[in-house]
C-alpha cells in the first residue's frame, strides 16, 4: 500500500515539476494556460494558483491521514482473532469535518465570484477594437465592422498599453454548428453558438503570435480548425489595416487565372473584393497572400500547398467542405498564379 | 435473527439439455439471474468500449498519426463514451443492485420480478441497437454508419442538416430504449426497498448499500426522464419537421445542452452512489469495524442527491452565461464537495483504529479513496468557473472525469467483484491474479490519467483526431497511451481470473470474509428465493449479533 502512495506522490510531483518547468523555461508549448499574456488570462491564472494551493493543502492533509491509517492500522498476526473496539461515530468529530469544508467552500466561492465579475462585467472602453468572429465548419471568419475588413483564420489586433488600454472585444457568432474560441495565453474559451451572440475580450500587452484552436467538437475536421492571433504594435497594426482595406490587386498577367476563378464555382463560396466573387460560405480571398496558412492552419501558405489544396483538399484536410475542383492542369496552374497575386 | 437451517436443492444440473438452461436464463424473472445477466452484458461491452479507447489512444500516440481516419476516430470516441456510460456503467451497477438489494433486506425477490426482466431486456436491446448502427445506419452516400456526434450529441450537430443518414437515429433510439429500461429498474428498486424488507429491517437498519441504491434510483427517475424527453424531441426534429434544436430554423442549441446536462450531471452521481455503496460495505468488513457515522452517511447521500440536481450548467460555463448564472452554478457545484468530503472522512474514521486486512477488495477500496480524493479536488478546480473557462473542453477535463469514472467507479466495481464473486458463484477469485490485476491497473491508471491532465493545461482540446507537432503534447500523449496498454493487460488478467476461478477457485462457503450483512447468511450461490425462512433482524449488522451474542449491536440500537 505504501507503494501506491509513493507512486501517486511521485507522479503528482512530476506533474507539478513538468508544468512548472514549462511555465518557467523557454516555452515548450505555445498554448500553455499558465503563461498568461492578457488581463483575462492573467486574472484566471491568479485565481487558479489560489485554487491549486487550497486543493493541494487539502490533498496533503486528507491524503496524509489516509496514508497514515493504512500504515498504522494494518492487521498484525498477533491480533488476528481479536476484533478492534467497535466505534459507531462521534458527533463532535463529524461536526468538525462538516464545518471546515463549508468554510473552505465559502472562501473559494468568494474568490471565484470576484474573478467572474471582473472578467465578464468589464466595461468596454470607447477605444476598444470591435471584431466579429463567425465560426464555420472548419474555419474562422473575422470581420472588423468599423474598419471594413474581412479576413479568415488569422486575427490581427493591436497591443494594449496598460496606460492607455485598447482592448479587443470579440462578438462571437456561428454559421453552422457550435464552436469554441480558445487562445489559452489570451483568455479562457467562449463558445460560438448558432442563434446566440456571445462576447469576450483580450488586451495583450506583448506583441507576438498566439496560437489556439476550436475547442468545441464541430464535426469531422474539428481537429484542424486552428487559430492564430497576431498582436501588433500600433504602427504595424495600422499598416496591416491599410493594406487590408485595399481592393484586390488586378494584375493583367494573370487574367486567365482570374477568368477561371470567376467562371467556375469558386465564386459560390469565396469573395474577392472588387470582382464578381461575393460568396460567403468560404474564406474571403481578397488578401489571401497576406496570410501565413491555408485551410485554417492545416497547411503553410506556399505555392505547392496552395496547388495541392485546390487539386485535392482532402489530401490536406479530409472532410473539409471545399470540393476538389477537377480543373484541367493548365487552368489549375493559372488559377494558382492568379491567387498568388492577391496580396 | 433466525438462521437458515433449511437447505434447498436446485435440480441436478447434469441431466439438463443446454437448450433448457438457455430457456431458463432467457425467461427468468429471478433477481439473481437477472443481476448476473446485467453484469455479464456490461463486461462484454466493457471489452468492446475498451477496444474503442485503445483505437483512440493509438491514434493520439504521436502528432499527425494516420492510424484511423478522422471519421472513424469521431465514431470511436462517440461510441466509447455512449457505450461506457449507458451500456457498461449503468448495467453493471444495476446488476449488483439487483443481485444484492433483495438479499441484503431479507427479501425473496424484487417487488416486480417481471418488470425486472423487462427492464433488463430493454437495456439489452438498447446496446444492440447502438451497435447495429455499424450495419444498419448507412444512409445517404458519404454519410457515416456509427454515430459520430459525441456522446452529448450537441445541437445542431445531430440535426438532419449536419448528421445525414441514420447514425444519429440509432444513437437516439438506443439511448431512449435503454433509458426506459433504467427507469423500470429504478422503480423496481424503490418499490422493493419500501415494501419488501424483512421483519426488524427498519430504514435506519438497512445496509448503506441499500440506502445508496434507493437514493440512486430516485435520482434516475428525476434525471433520466428529461433525457428521454430530449431524445423524443430530437426524433421529432429529425422526422416530423420539428424545430426544437434545429438552429437553421430558429431552434435553440442551448436548449439541448440544458436537457442533456440536467440528465448528464446527476448521471455522474447516479454512477458514483452505487460505488460509494460498495465502499461503504467493504471498508467496514476489512477494517473489522462498523461504518463510522451511519446517520451522517445517509444524510450526506441525500444531500448529494439534492444538490446534484442543481449543478448541471457547470458543464456549460463556456457558453456565455451571465455572471450571475456562472456564480450560482459555481457555488452549487462547490457545495457537492461538502457531503462527499464527509463521506471520505467517515470512511477514514471507519479505518481509523481498525485492523485492516489488505485483501484484494480492500486494496481496490483504498486506491478508490486516494483517487476519488484527487478527482474531487480537480472537480473543485473545474467548479471555479473562470478556471473552468481554461480547463473545460480540454484534456484536463477528460482526465478529471476518467479519474472519477475509472479511478473511482471502476476501482469500486473491482472491489465489489472480488468481494461478492464468492457469493455469486460459490468460488473465491484468485488472490494472486487479483494482486497482479490490482498493481498493474494502478500503475497503468496513474500513467494514463495523471499525465493526461498536462496536455489539457498546455491547451490540447478534447475530441481532436490529431494535433500539431509543435505544441509539446507528443511525449505526454505517448505516456498516456502506454498506460492505457498496461490497463488493458490488467483487464485481461481480471477477465481470465473471472473465468478460471469459476471452475477452479477455492470453495467460498457462506461467509468467506466474516461479514455482517444478510447475504452472507445464505449459501453461495444463494438458493432460489434466497431465504427458506424469512430472517428477523434487530440491528444494522445481523450477522455480528449472531457471531457475538455477548456484545450484539442490537443492544445499542
Amino acid at each position: 500500500m505504501r507503494r501506491t502512495i509513493q507512486i501517486g506522490g511521485l507522479l503528482l510531483w512530476r506533474v507539478a515539476a513538468a508544468v512548472a518547468a514549462q511555465a518557467a523555461s523557454a516555452p515548450v508549448s505555445s498554448t500553455n494556460i499558465f503563461a498568461p499574456a492578457s488581463t483575462p488570462a492573467r486574472t484566471i491564472f491568479g485565481l487558479s494558483m489560489f485554487v491549486l494551493a487550497v486543493t493541494a493543502l487539502i490533498f496533503v492533509v486528507v491524503g496524509g491521514l489516509l496514508a497514515y491509517s493504512v500504515m498504522r492500522f494494518g492487521s498484525k498476526a498477533a491480533d488476528a482473532n481479536r476484533e478492534p473496539a467497535q466505534v459507531y461515530g462521534s458527533t463532535q468529530i463529524e461536526l468538525a469535518w462538516t464545518v471546515i469544508p463549508v468554510l473552505i467552500v465559502v472562501v473559494l466561492f468568494l474568490a471565484t465570484a470576484r474573478v467572474i465579475h471582473a472578467i465578464e462585467d468589464a466595461p468596454k472602453p470607447t477605444e476598444a477594437l470591435d471584431v466579429t468572429v463567425i465560426g464555420h465548419q472548419y474555419w474562422w471568419e473575422f470581420r472588423y465592422p468599423k474598419l471594413g475588413i474581412v479576413t479568415a483564420n488569422e486575427l490581427h489586433i493591436p497591443v494594449s498599453d496598460p496606460a492607455h488600454p485598447t482592448p479587443t472585444f470579440l462578438k462571437l457568432l456561428s454559421a453552422d454548428t457550435d464552436h469554441s474560441f480558445w487562445v489559452p495565453e489570451l483568455g479562457g474559451k467562449t463558445d460560438l453558438i448558432p442563434n446566440r451572440v456571445n462576447q469576450m475580450w483580450m488586451d495583450p500587452a506583448r506583441p507576438g503570435m498566439y496560437r489556439g484552436q476550436c475547442a468545441q467538437y464541430c464535426g469531422v475536421q474539428h481537429a484542424k480548425m486552428l487559430l492564430r492571433v497576431y498582436v501588433e504594435r500600433p504602427a504595424d497594426f495600422d499598416a496591416w489595416v491599410h493594406a487590408q482595406q485595399q481592393t484586390a490587386v488586378q494584375d493583367a498577367t494573370v487574367a486567365e487565372g482570374r477568368r477561371v476563378f470567376e467562371t467556375t464555382s469558386c465564386i459560390n463560396c469565396h469573395a474577392v473584393n472588387g470582382t464578381a466573387a461575393t460568396g460567403r460560405f468560404g474564406p474571403d480571398l481578397t488578401h489571401l497572400m497576406s496570410r501565413g496558412t491555408l485551410a485554417a492552419g492545416a497547411a503553410a501558405n506556399t505555392h505547392d500547398q496552395l496547388r495541392l489544396w485546390i487539386e485535392n483538399p482532402d489530401a490536406i484536410k479530409p472532410g473539409s467542405l471545399m470540393p476538389a475542383m477537377q480543373l484541367p492542369v493548365e487552368e489549375r496552374d493559372a488559377l494558382v498564379a492568379y491567387l498568388e497575386t492577391l496580396r | 435473527m433466525s438462521t437458515n437451517a433449511i437447505a434447498i436443492d436446485g435440480l441436478p444440473a447434469a441431466e439438463r439439455q443446454w437448450t433448457e438452461t438457455l430457456h431458463e436464463w432467457v425467461t427468468t424473472v429471478d433477481h439473481k439471474k437477472l443481476g448476473i445477466m446485467y453484469i455479464v452484458y456490461a463486461l462484454f461491452f466493457l471489452v468492446v468500449a475498451g477496444t474503442e479507447a485503445m483505437i483512440i489512444r493509438i491514434q493520439l500516440m504521436h502528432a499527425h498519426n494516420n492510424f484511423v481516419s478522422p471519421k472513424v476516430f469521431n465514431r470511436m470516441f462517440t461510441m466509447h463514451g455512449s457505450t461506457m456510460i449507458f451500456f457498461v456503467a449503468i448495467p453493471v451497477l444495476f446488476g449488483f443492485a439487483n443481485y444484492l438489494v433483495p438479499l441484503m433486506i431479507g427479501a425473496r425477490d424484487m417487488a416486480f420480478p417481471r418488470l425486472n426482466a423487462f427492464s433488463f431486456w430493454l437495456t439489452a436491446l438498447g446496446g444492440f441497437l447502438l451497435y447495429f448502427s455499424f450495419v444498419g445506419a448507412n444512409g445517404l452516400y458519404g454519410a457515416g454508419n456509427a454515430p459520430d456526434v459525441g456522446w452529448w450529441a450537441y445541437a445542431p450537430l445531430a440535426s438532419k442538416a449536419f448528421s445525414p443518414g441514420h447514425s444519429s437515429d440509432y444513437w437516439t433510439i438506443s439511448i431512449l430504449v435503454a433509458g426506459f429500461g433504467t427507469i423500470g429498474a429504478s422503480i423496481n428498486i424503490i418499490a422493493t426497498v419500501l415494501s419488501m424488507r424483512c421483519p426488524g429491517m427498519t430504514l435506519g437498519r438497512m445496509p448503506l448499500l441499500v440506502w445508496l441504491n434507493v437514493v440512486m434510483s430516485g435520482m434516475v427517475l428525476i434525471a433520466v426522464t428529461p433525457l428521454s424527453a430530449a431524445q423524443i424531441m430530437l426524433l421529432v426534429d429529425r422526422y416530423l419537421g420539428g424545430h426544437f434544436f434545429d438552429t437553421q430554423a430558429g431552434g435553440s442549441a442551448t436548449l439541448w445542452m440544458h436537457f442533456f446536462w440536467i440528465f448528464g450531471h446527476p448521471e455522474v452521481y447516479i454512477l458514483i452512489l452505487p460505488s460509494f455503496a460498495f465502499i461503504s460495505e467493504i471498508v467496514p468488513v476489512f477494517s473489522r469495524k462498523p461504518i463510522f457515522g451511519y446517520p451522517v452517511m445517509v444524510a450526506a447521500t441525500l444531500f448529494i442527491a439534492f444538490v446534484s440536481m442543481s449543478v448541471w450548467a457547470h458543464h456549460m460555463f463556456s457558453i456565455g452565461m451571465s455572471s450571475y448564472a456562472n456564480s450560482f452554478f459555481t457555488i452549487t457545484s462547490m457545495c457537492v464537495g461538502i457531503p462527499t468530503g464527509i463521506k471520505i472522512f467517515n470512511w477514514l474514521g471507519t479505518m481509523w483504529g481498525g485492523r485492516i486486512q489488505f485483501k484484494v477488495p480492500m486494496l481496490f477500496s483504498i486506491a478508490f479513496l486516494f483517487q476519488f480524493l484527487i478527482a474531487g479536488l480537480t472537480g473543485i478546480m473545474l467548479a471555479s468557473s473562470p478556471f473552468d473557462w481554461q480547463l473545460t473542453l480540454s484534456y484536463f477535463v477528460v482526465a478529471h472525469f476518467h479519474y472519477v469514472i475509472v479511478g473511482g467507479i471502476l476501482f469500486a466495481l473491482f472491489a465489489a467483484f472480488y468481494y461478492w464473486y464468492p457469493k455469486f458463484t460459490g468460488r473465491m477469485l484468485s488472490e494472486t491474479l487479483g494482486k497482479w490485476h490490482f498493481w498493474l491497473f494502478v500503475i497503468g491508471f496513474h500513467m494514463t490519467f495523471d499525465v493526461m491532465h498536462i496536455p489539457g493545461l498546455l491547451g490540447m482540446p478534447r475530441r481532436i483526431y490529431t494535433y500539431e507537432p509543435d505544441r509539446g503534447w507528443d511525449t505526454l500523449n505517448l505516456i498516456v497511451t502506454i498506460g492505457a496498454v498496461i490497463q488493458a493487460i490488467a483487464i485481461l488478467i481480471f477477465v481470465w481470473n473471472l473465468i478460471v476461478s469459476y471452475f477452479k477457485g477455492a470453495k467460498a462457503g457462506n461467509d468467506p470474509w466474516d461479514a455482517w450483512t444478510l447475504e452472507w447468511s445464505v449459501s453461495s450461490p444463494p438458493p432460489d428465493y434466497n431465504f427458506a425462512a424469512v430472517p428477523v433482524v434487530a440491528s444494522r449488522r445481523p450477522l455480528w449479533d449472531l457471531k457475538h451474542p455477548e456484545d450484539p449491536d442490537s443492544r445499542y440500537d
